[in-house]
């Protein structure tokens, strides 16, 4: 029998939290990403750390704000009516380059929408979702194992970044259990002497601070963030190509849409269309060079999302063009079947890749 | 190879726990797998289903259209799902709760009065896991070490007396 144990992404998400460090959790219940809160809940006041169900996902996130502050590894978690509401602090957050972990579970919208499975927060994760000129990391797993890893990735490049970091999940990828190794190489978190830790007598003391009422000062601060943001978007975007460097015909898709997509892939493939696939893994910073990269080769490009045309935004600009693009989408808590998506791409064939 | 398993009725009955046990018993039969509940404001007395994939290759999409095995703990389930069995799949189906018969030809169709055998047995809220054992026998995937240990996985060792009562319980459904 392997190392490996059976669990919901939600649960893998708190317990790799825990693991990389994590000892400071406020949120707000909501479906479909309960089970975060619940397991924080339970191992918190086990492990000398802070559960704390706040008053409202407001409360939630200005808490998060203040642990940040004082330099712990801290997360929240929510879903998608809920990160509208805490969007007000995650652009405080960035504009106070305070590191922290958040966490959407996505379901429909907008408005109270439902709670079946979504993608339809993508342009709200990537581009900012609150006020003012800012990006946060967004990092999307498509499997239980992923829900673990890249919990630990967000913590590690949130400090290093000092920058929120999102994990754009999903109801699927939180409620659906899959076996996962927890056996991780946990590097510990860097020094953070902007801290405020207290100043002993001994140093100046610290401020963590949105608020410049000197354009000239809030526009250094703002060219100064971006002088990161380009130096993250060199060294950070991170994608998965799958049967991708010989395809005519290249879906992209991530999280759970690129696991049916998978399946469209090896259909297609075994009925000689030659299919491949590109999942990016970080949604901000796009993996725009990959993309762009294969319209060498790549006649035709489907973007394949669980929204009504968000990702296939990203996907035309990394493509500049080159190559037609095509939606297949599903909507409001819907996941397409692989058939829709073989269907989409013996459509795009039988025009011959045009 | 694939097999996708569907376990359908209403909430409540024990579905979810039944498609988690055959999960953890694939994972300790060192196969890749994914288990995927409906959830939502169903909890008790709605429909409630789950679906599990057991695969010797990485699982795709953990959603599933066409199950290979069927099993159906109320009408509703029966009605919604019946039709979407693969050709040559397997059905079966709690005839204490079900009166119809399945009007398939193309599959393999048992019919377990579980809830009933559950009652008279003494665990009424059993009859999820008789139908699991028929299951594990007419599948052929019956392993008793990978069961048990799947089983002490599921339940908690603090709960012995449960671990006994679900174990007898499949072996009656094996039995039958």
């Amino acid at each position: 029998m392997s190392d490996k144990v059976l669990m919901k992404g939600n649960e893998a998400i708190a317990e790799a939290a825990i693991m990389a460090g994590c000892r400071h959790y406020f949120g707000y219940p909501i479906t479909p990403q309960t089970e975060i809160a619940a397991y924080m809940a339970r191992r918190m006041p086990k492990i000398g750390g802070t559960f704390l169900q706040a008053e409202s996902e407001v409360a939630a996130i200005n808490m998060v704000y203040g642990a940040a502050s004082a330099g712990v590894r801290v997360m929240t978690s929510s879903s998608s009516p809920g990160i509208s509401l805490k969007s007000e602090g995650i652009s405080y957050l960035a504009g106070a380059d305070l590191p922290a972990v958040i966490v959407n579970a996505q379901r429909g919208g907008p408005g109270l929408g439902g709670i079946q499975p979504s993608q339809s927060d993508y342009f709200q994760a990537t581009r900012g979702g609150g006020h003012g000129d800012y990006h946060m990391i967004v990092l999307a797993p498509a499997s239980v194992q992923e829900m673990a890893s890249l919990t630990i990735k967000a913590f590690d490049l949130a400090d290093k970044w000092r920058t929120p970091c999102m994990i754009l999940a999903d109801g699927t990828t939180g409620q659906m259990m899959e076996p996962v190794s927890f056996d991780f190489d946990i590097a510990p978190a860097p020094e953070k002497p902007w801290a405020l830790t207290g100043t002993q007598g001994k140093r100046a003391h610290n401020i963590t601070n949105s608020l410049y009422l000197s354009p000239e000062e809030l526009e250094t601060h703002n060219f100064n963030r971006f002088k990161k943001y380009d130096e993250i978007m060199k060294t950070e975007p991170i994608a998965e190509e799958y049967k991708a460097d010989d395809a005519d015909i290249i879906l992209v898709a991530f999280g759970i849409a690129s696991r049916v997509s998978k399946n469209a892939v090896d259909e297609a493939r075994g009925a000689g269309i030659k299919a491949g696939l590109i999942r990016p893994i970080t949604l901000w910073p796009f993996p725009s060079d990959i993309l762009f990269k294969h319209t060498e080769h790549a006649r035709h490009f489907i973007s394949v999302e669980l929204s009504m045309g968000q990702l296939i935004e990203d996907v035309m600009l990394s493509t500049r063009c080159r190559r037609p693009v095509t939606l297949c989408n599903r909507a409001g808590g819907m996941i397409p079947v692989p058939s829709q998506i073989l269907q989409a791409i013996q459509n795009v064939a039988a025009n011959g890749g045009n | 190879m694939t097999t996708e398993y569907l376990f359908a009725g209403f909430g409540g009955q024990g579905l979810l726990f039944s498609g988690k046990v055959l999960a953890y018993k694939a994972l300790i039969e060192d196969k890749f797998v994914s288990w995927l509940p409906s959830y939502g404001p169903e909890m008790r007395g709605g429909t409630a289903n789950c679906s599990v994939i057991i695969s010797d290759s990485p699982v795709g999409a953990p959603i599933i259209t066409n199950p290979d095995v069927l099993v159906a703990m109320n009408l509703p389930s029966l009605d919604k799902y019946e039709n979407a069995v693969k050709k040559g799949g397997m059905i079966i189906v709690d005839s204490s709760l079900i009166e119809r018969k399945v009007k398939r030809d193309d599959v393999s169709v048992f019919y377990v009065p579980a809830t009933d055998m559950a009652s008279k047995s003494g665990s009424p809220t059993l009859a999820n896991m008789i139908l699991f054992g028929k299951m594990l026998k007419e599948t052929g995937t019956l392993n008793e070490e990978t069961l048990n240990a799947a089983l002490g996985k599921c339940i908690s060792a603090r709960h012995k007396d449960m671990f006994d009562l679900n174990l007898n319980a499949v072996k009656i459904g094996c039995a039958e």
